[in-house]
């Protein structure tokens, strides 16, 4: 198990070396000038040359990605071209909320899906089934910033039971903390909590056919245990894989619920960078995500090896 | 109080009262000391000499004081200066500090602190950069008294040291002002009423002001930039919200007290809430512009300027910014500000009246305008740039043009526009953009509307007529000459299409009605305002 886990992490070099040569690529040619963004609407020419001269960006494009190259392999991110902090500064600043939002999502998501997939499979074909599918293609379907506006019109508006936006931190306290990613959690958490309760009822249905079942109810073993125990162990390694390809479809939909509540997380920090053209705070973030995402790969293969152990690498 | 904060308050006084604790009105008292303030835009970065924009101009005149002030009728005033005295033949500027005078970290403001301000700030300054062509020497005579001597007179020399158009002027502790002026300051201490929690600064997110105990306010009444700058809350949050919606609802529940820049379209909501007061941001508002490429076809062409000048109408380009209320535009047949002292509509007969498409096609013809594309940079993420897009590309198809819409972003709007190549490789025809009316009051700060061809901002327009008047406007000596001389730059500048104005339009700001004290100006203004 060791061997594999060190294995995997060494595989991840090469794929973080590629990620980064293609990001840094990708902004070099894409249009847009930081310099021109920082000088302002009445710059001339000249100023702008002056402050694209003394960002260096005027320097070849190997000379550029050889000095960040060599940055990242010590640890050093660079530094945001508009703020003047350092990139992990404020990544570090931003990683709290978005991992907030994205943990409490992801158990949100987890303990309502699976239950709604169990059922849906369990009574396929009754009204239940219906409606439960029928909530899972509307979660689909709505994009998360209805889905929030929404919620933040009912439940921060009207009833005024939640904040309408904003983050505090855990260190303030619990509740603090939670109240105000309660409506955030649930608008993201919408389009996961489909994609998990969808595949969880397909594969259910799958288990729920295979003979040691039908051996189990023969025997007289109660329908809980069945379904959960039994059925949901061996249906399980395609709703982990879901869960783990849906960590980009996290990532992706933090973004705009972060806009909507107004949460200082990654999502924003992203968006900025971009319209900005804030070169070394996006290199910095598509690297953290490709890590993050590379490390999920690698969770999910473990927990394989945890639910079937025939799985072996 | 509503719902939730009565129910916090409750419970926070309830657990204060099982610990044994008794401060709970310390805790109503403490926040109504707190604003919180929805700016229109992230501050991204903080030194105003290196980045112009305006969002960090706003939170810069927090935390560092000017010479000298503009009031609400655009003049300026004494702020840090006691007095001036200029020579007789005016080469000679001496101006003395005011006695008292704090930076944040303790220190007292010394002319050599002026001296490397002012040289910091008139290398990225239009008007810094005339003085700085005429200086003979800057220098700080004694701790309190700066000498600026030129081999010119230069008669605005109040009004560039106090105006509000960015950079302004700041004044900063000389070993932060020595800092390159294309290089960003990283630390932040200035002599103004406020200071900045540098640590709590989550760009993106937050930005921290608080009161600063050793500002020494001057006896004169507040106005805009002069005056007594009393500041009478304890702290003061800039909360960052991209989103107006969520803005919205946050003003309406009461977790912000203040917002900047509501969007038309929500402001009715906000009107119909008893909580909330909503009145015009900016008196001066904004200038919209449709910037010609003078350097490339067709618009190099004088006859096809006039003829798209000829063909546009204000309207529709203002209600596609502002909707259907009527209050916020009005038809601008100017380059210049109305409603300010030397607003003039001299020359500006052909934004009046009908438009008439027929006439303007004729004259397209007759300009020999056979088909080329019209390249229009569009930038979809500035929402009163992408209707007047809109408009445009109508427009432009109305009259028999080609249009090449190029639907992008506002960063790349502003790299691609810098480009001087033709259209077809790299270059553009058009792009809408807007001039804040503070900088459209006279040609002091208004690069815009400068003719001096390929030396001129963006589009290139040479234009010697206008440029014979800015220098006369320049070197008038009193109230009447100016007045004349905008006349003659506003018939120069239609006259050689410099740009077409697509109107003058202004824009709401909202406030919590237990916040008094708000003004209206092209800048956020905290000094005396209040919160219940």
């Amino acid at each position: 198990m060791l061997g594999f886990i060190a294995r995997r992490i060494m595989s991840t070099i090469p794929v973080m070396g590629f990620v980064a040569l293609f990001v840094f690529s990708l902004l070099y040619i894409a249009p847009g000038d930081p310099a021109v963004v920082i000088a302002g609407d009445q710059a001339t020419p000249e100023d702008v040359e002056r402050i694209r001269t003394a960002l260096g960006l005027d320097r070849p494009f190997l000379e550029r990605f050889v000095e960040w190259s060599w940055r990242i392999l010590h640890g050093d991110l660079g530094t945001s071209m508009f703020t003047g902090m350092p990139v992990t500064q404020l990544i570090g600043q931003r990683l709290e909320p978005t991992l907030s939002l994205m943990v409490l999502t992801l158990v949100l998501s987890i303990f309502v899906a699976v239950p709604m997939g169990v059922v849906a499979a369990w009574k396929a074909g009754s009204w239940i089934d219906r409606a439960l599918m029928g909530f899972a293609v509307f979660g689909f379907s709505v994009p998360v910033f209805v889905v929030g506006y929404v919620l933040a019109y009912v439940f921060a508006l009207e009833l005024d039971w939640l904040p309408v936006q904003g983050y505090t931190s855990l260190s303030t306290g619990l509740w603090p903390w939670f109240e105000n990613l309660i409506l955030p959690s649930i608008a993201l958490g919408c389009v996961y909590i489909a994609l998990i309760a969808r595949i969880t009822r397909a594969s259910m249905l799958e288990v729920l056919q295979q003979d040691y079942i039908r051996t189990a109810r023969a025997k007289g073993l109660g329908q809980r245990p069945i379904l959960f125990v039994h059925a949901l162990k061996n249906a399980a390694v395609p709703i982990v894989t879901v869960i783990g390809i849906g960590m980009a479809l996290l990532i992706g939909g933090a973004v705009v619920t972060e806009s909507v509540f107004a949460i200082p997380g990654l999502g924003r920090l992203t968006i900025d960078a971009i319209l900005r053209r804030d070169y070394p705070v996006i290199q910095g973030i598509v690297l953290l995500f490709s890590f993050i995402y590379v490390l999920v790969n690698l969770v999910v293969d473990l927990i394989y090896m945890l639910l079937d152990p025939r799985i072996r690498y | 109080m509503d719902r939730r904060s009565f129910l916090k308050s409750s419970l926070s006084v309830g657990a204060l009262a099982a610990s044994g604790g008794i401060a709970a009105p310390a805790i109503a008292q403490g926040a109504a000391k707190t604003l919180k303030f929805v700016p229109q835009a992230n501050l991204a970065n903080f030194d105003p000499i290196w980045g112009t924009q305006y969002v960090v101009r706003n939170a810069s005149v927090l935390v560092w004081d000017t010479l000298y002030g503009v009031d609400s009728n655009l003049e300026p005033q004494r702020q840090m200066v006691e007095g001036e005295e200029v020579s007789s033949d005016g080469l000679t500027w001496t101006f003395k500090l005011r006695s008292g005078l704090k930076f944040h970290d303790g220190e007292p403001v010394l002319a050599k602190d002026v001296v490397a301000s002012l040289a910091r700030w008139a290398v990225r300054d239009p008007m810094g950069q005339m003085i700085k062509a005429i200086e003979k020497e800057l220098v700080a005579v004694d701790d309190k008294t700066v000498k600026w001597v030129l081999s010119k007179p230069f008669p605005k020399m109040k009004f560039a040291l106090g105006k509000n158009n960015t950079p302004i002027a700041f004044i900063m502790p000389e070993r932060i002002a020595k800092t390159d002026p294309f290089k960003q300051i990283s630390e932040y201490v200035g002599s103004g009423p406020m200071t900045f929690a540098q640590k709590e600064w989550v760009p993106g997110a937050k930005a921290v002001f608080e009161k600063f105990g050793g500002y020494m306010p001057r006896s004169e009444p507040a106005s805009w930039l002069a005056g007594g700058k009393v500041i009478a809350i304890d702290r003061l949050e800039w909360v960052i919200m991209p989103d107006p919606a969520t803005a919205s609802a946050a003003l309406q529940s009461g977790e912000i007290d203040w917002w900047e820049t509501p969007i038309p379209d929500l402001i009715p909501v906000l009107k119909r809430n008893r909580n909330i007061k909503v009145d015009i941001a900016d008196p001066l508002g904004n200038v919209g512009s449709f910037r010609l490429n003078h350097m490339h076809p067709p618009f190099d062409n004088l006859k096809v300027r006039k003829a798209v000048q000829m063909a546009l109408n204000q309207e529709d380009f203002m209600r596609a910014v502002v909707g259907s209320d009527d209050s916020l535009w009005q038809p601008l047949p100017s380059f210049f500000t109305p409603g300010t002292p030397y607003y003039t509509e001299v020359g500006g007969d052909a934004l009046k009246g009908a438009r008439n498409l027929d006439a303007a096609k004729k004259l397209l013809s007759e300009a020999g305008y056979s088909g080329q594309p019209v390249t229009c940079l569009v930038a979809q993420d500035q929402a009163p740039l992408k209707a007047m897009g809109e408009v445009t590309a109508d427009l432009l198809k109305k009259l028999g043009m080609t249009v090449d819409y190029v639907a992008t972003d506002w960063g790349t709007v502003g790299q691609r526009r810098a480009s001087k190549s033709p259209p077809g490789q790299g270059g553009w025809g058009m792009f809408h953009t807007w001039h804040a009316g503070a900088d459209c009051a006279t040609p002091a700060a208004y690069n815009a509307l400068r003719g001096t061809g390929d030396k001129a901002w963006f589009g290139w327009p040479n234009s010697p007529d206008t440029e014979k008047e800015i220098t006369a406007w320049f070197e008038a000596k009193n109230a009447e000459e100016e007045k004349a001389a905008m006349g003659r730059i506003n018939k120069a500048a239609m006259d050689d299409v410099i740009y077409i104005p697509t109107g003058f339009y202004k824009g709401f700001q909202a406030w919590r009605s237990n916040i008094s004290g708000v003004v209206g100006g092209p800048i956020p203004f905290f000094w005396n305002v209040k919160k219940a």
